[in-house]
């Protein structure tokens, strides 16, 4: 079986209004549906069959699901495709697998790659819609490689990792989340640090944080958490100070000892990390990231409407954080074992349950969930 | 009946177990005040009068206590303006033309216009206010402030520079309890932090046994030892104190200064009728109608002169009015919180103050044994709201989300946080530019309760938001069958119980 995702305006408006009323309802009215499944090609010599074990739900699925994601992605994304792209799966080989869902020049057979790709940033691979399969930034978004959310799919040698045995399937299905927060974490450089936000990717980026931090030279880092198991959790993790969003100006005024100038603080922390990628969200981090600092946006953003004058003034820089490379994995690796993330999968559903799944991550916070999983191993 | 912050309750207590002190009735007022006032300071106990204290080329400094006192605001004139008028006219004959006036706020907020302008006067304010003569004390500006002295228990006592450079200084004061007056006045009203910190401490307050009591008060024997060396190296110290009568509330309100069974048929009334209008009343609203009240406070007397004879005399009075004799202790203590406490006049009563209120003002209001035994159950009611004054009480907001959630203890926040407060520049900016209390104030709110946190077993509130009453480290209770329940784990079954009637002006005497 697998879940699969089509162009279909209609249904995707719909979802989109479903979604605004119960966030994860885009589920049971949108475009997604569960299919059998069928074969599809290997797209070269180097490709190989997969046989997804766990799959996570991402917020950019459920951007997606919900109809909330933004237009910029219609180029990068090729229809029909199956979801999925946090995934741990078995090889014909029997080898357990952790995927780098990236689809960059190497896996597009494009040669010579291009500067990124050949600099190994393959994040920012520059020829994401060219090459031998269809446009998709991403397995899980490429009509031709298929997706985690399915019994199986395909993808090129490059993208796998190997899983160790220590390792159980909830911990390596962390490894790709894991991967993107080890990514962020590179630009950390012990300054005093917000993160805003305490979801999945949160709590991760404060891990891969934590690993890294000297505490005793260290800033104070600041976490953001709405439920109170987020809370726990990011104490757990290694944050110094957990508040409430509305809480937050007053602790980075206090430990800056800044001043307030209207709701601006005149100080702040060099080093905002913003999980959530909202308008909110991200107006909150100008204001407590100080002058010459910078907002790095990790949680994937949609359309934003921002009061930039603080920016500007300040000489504060918000700073993308997309994906991982292969590096990426291998420090996510240590970053799941070291704090046993597999414990943060919450909940896993067979796919015949998806609707259940969906809306279950989509509130997963408020349920005292962190990770939602479907679970293929039965099928 | 009991206060439920912007309203009231009325609750049942047990019978044959409980008991319910009220304050005495009101002495008589003064009948002729501003001729009372002209005759103590023509007349004052142990010094020479006034006239005799005033030349020209002098330097004369009057400080007043600020509006924390009395509560609600008083009806106008105030008593501060009708002394300050008086003693003003005397230095215009005597020809003194360098005078200040200085609103001894201690680490108060500052005063808005409009109260400089109810506790002095248009006339006091227009005259001094617009030439810089009239201002309000700052006890972080040490250009402007000086050591007078230090007692052998190294306290330095540390005043404003123009009072401690004055020929005279004139203390204006309010005594609504007895815990105010005497040397307090000056050592904190016109002190700095520094001087503030060597008697408001954890340790000094819980061993204050009580507020009420000054032979009982080590904040009061560190205040008198302060007082001393203001005596014998600081200026001339020509006090004023004014006592008032348990004559509080004005109508409609009138009838919370009454025992409940002494009510009318039209006290009644106003009770049913007050109480649901206040239910269906925004909380913002009901702030402002209460804010706005202006109590009777009639003066019962005043004296001036040498400040230790002149604070005997007054306690005299305050204890003519407030002692109330009471016999043995109970083992449950409760009492409602009203709207208002000496740190939020025109404000809000935050989850702080509620504390402040309950265990450091009414759980003092005792001399010699507290009300309730040690051990026992304090049960208060008020909605314990989590909201706060931004402009007030900014470093309250602060203390209640960083502090209590990593501690309750007085002598722990003290040791690890009170610093950091203390020498945050954006508390002591508002603190000397704005409205707000100095950014401390929340930690000496929360050690004015040290002593009965330390003696009480448990503390409920009745009412309150619960998550805000565990922050504060209290127990919540939706009824006050469900707070004697929660009680009883540690009172038994059947507890004697004293209600403290507020407004309680009073002073228990516990045999």
């Amino acid at each position: 079986m697998r879940l699969t995702f089509d162009r279909k305006p209609m249904k995707f408006a719909a979802a989109r209004l479903a979604g605004t009323l119960a966030p994860g309802a885009g589920a049971a009215v949108g475009p997604l549906k569960l299919e059998p499944n069928e074969p599809l090609p290997l797209p070269g010599p180097d490709w190989v069959r997969l046989t997804p074990r766990l799959s996570g739900i991402c917020g950019s699925d459920l951007a997606m699901i919900d109809g909330t994601a933004s237009a910029y992605f219609d180029p990068l994304v090729s229809y029909p495709f199956v979801p999925g792209h946090e995934v741990v799966a078995t090889t014909e080989r029997g080898k357990r697998i952790a995927l780098i869902p990236v689809l960059s020049c190497i896996t597009r057979g494009i040669n010579p790659p291009c500067v990124q790709c050949a600099a190994r940033r393959t994040n920012l691979c520059e020829r994401v819609g060219f090459g031998h399969i269809e446009a998709g930034l991403q397995s899980g978004f490429c009509t031709d490689t298929g997706g985690g959310l399915s019994t199986w799919m395909v993808a090129h040698n490059s993208q796998l990792v190997d899983v160790p045995d220590d390792l159980s399937d909830e911990d390596a299905v962390m490894i790709e989340p894991t991967a993107c927060a080890a990514h962020a974490a590179l630009r950390y450089e012990g300054h005093e640090t917000v993160i805003i936000g305490a979801g999945t990717v949160g709590l991760l980026t404060l891990a891969a944080i934590t690993a890294t931090r000297d505490r005793e030279r260290s800033g104070p880092i600041i976490v953001t958490a709405r439920y109170a198991e987020q809370r726990r959790l990011a104490k757990e993790l290694g944050a110094d100070i957990v508040c409430s969003s509305d809480e937050l100006p007053r602790w980075v005024r206090s430990t800056t000892k800044s001043m307030v100038l209207g709701d601006q603080l005149t100080s702040g922390f060099r080093h905002v990390v913003d999980c959530v990628g909202s308008t909110e969200s991200l107006q909150q981090a100008l204001r407590v990231v100080a002058p010459g600092g910078e907002v790095l946006l990790v949680g994937m953003p949609g359309n934003v409407s921002l009061e930039l004058t603080s920016l500007w003034h300040r000489e504060a820089a918000i700073r993308g954080c997309y994906a991982y490379t292969r590096n990426d994995f291998a420090a996510a690796i240590d970053i799941v074992r070291r704090f046993e993330l597999g414990r943060l999968v919450s909940a896993t559903y067979p796919l015949n349950d998806y609707k259940d799944a969906i809306a279950h991550a989509a509130s997963a916070g408020r349920r005292g969930a962190v990770k939602v999983a479907f679970d293929m191993r039965e099928s | 009946m009991f206060w439920r912050g912007e309203n009231f309750s009325l609750e049942k207590l047990p019978a044959g177990r409980s008991r319910v002190i009220y304050p005495p009735e009101p002495l008589a007022a003064l009948e002729d005040i501003d001729g009372a006032i002209r005759h103590a300071l023509l007349h004052p106990h142990d010094q020479d009068p006034l006239p005799a204290l005033l030349f020209p080329g002098m330097k004369l400094t009057i400080a007043f206590d600020d509006v924390s006192l009395p509560l609600p605001k008083m009806r106008s004139p105030d008593n501060r303006q009708r002394v300050i008028e008086a003693v003003l006219d005397l230095a215009a004959d005597a020809g003194v033309d360098d005078v200040h006036i200085i609103a001894a706020l201690g680490l108060h907020r500052r005063m808005h216009e409009y109260e400089l302008r109810h506790a002095l006067g248009d006339r006091v304010y227009d005259a001094f206010h617009p030439r810089g003569t009239l201002y309000q004390h700052d006890a972080e500006d040490y250009d402007n402030l000086t050591v007078i002295g230090a007692t052998p228990e190294g306290e330095v006592l540390e005043i404003s520079k123009r009072a401690a450079d004055s020929d005279l200084i004139v203390y204006v004061n309010i005594n609504s309890v007895a815990m105010d007056g005497g040397w307090k006045s000056i050592t904190t009203g016109l002190a700095s932090y520094r001087s503030l910190s060597f008697h408001h401490n954890p340790e000094t307050l819980q061993n204050t046994k009580s507020l009420m009591d000054r032979h009982k008060s080590e904040l009061h024997k560190s205040v008198w030892r302060l007082g001393k060396v203001m005596r014998d190296c600081g200026p001339t110290v020509f006090q004023i104190e004014s006592t008032l009568n348990t004559d509080m509330f004005p109508s409609p309100f009138d009838f919370v200064n009454k025992r409940e069974w002494e009510w009318k048929a039209k006290d009644r009334a106003t009770y049913l009728a007050t109480t649901k209008s206040l239910n269906r009343t925004p909380i913002r609203l009901a702030r402002k109608i209460f804010h706005s009240m202006e109590g009777p406070h009639q003066m019962t007397s005043v004296q001036a002169g040498e400040t230790d004879t002149v604070h005997k005399i007054t306690l005299d009075w305050v204890h003519k009015q407030q002692l109330v004799e009471v016999h043995g202790q109970t083992d449950i203590l409760t009492m409602g919180i009203p709207f208002v406490c000496p740190y939020n006049p025109d404000g809000v009563m935050n989850p702080v103050l509620v504390m402040c209120m309950g265990l450091g003002y009414l759980f003092n209001m005792y001399r010699n044994k507290p009300l309730v035994r040690e051990g026992g159950v304090i049960i208060m009611t008020h909605p314990t709201y989590r909201d706060f004054h931004p402009v007030h009480h900014p470093s309250y907001i602060d203390f209640y989300e960083q502090v209590l959630a990593d501690t309750t203890d007085p002598a722990t926040m003290s040791a690890k946080w009170e610093k950091q407060y203390a020498e945050d520049e954006w508390y002591r900016h508002l603190y000397r530019t704005g409205n707000a209390y100095h950014g401390v104030h929340p930690f000496y709110a929360w050690y004015w309760g040290a002593h009965g946190l330390q003696h009480a077993g448990k503390v409920i509130i009745v009412g309150g938001d619960p998550p805000t009453v565990r922050r504060l480290g209290f127990t919540p209770a939706s009824t006050m069958d469900d707070a004697f329940e929660i009680a009883s784990d540690v009172v038994g079954r059947s507890p004697t119980i004293s209600h403290l009637h507020v407004p309680a002006l009073l002073v228990a005497d516990v045999q």
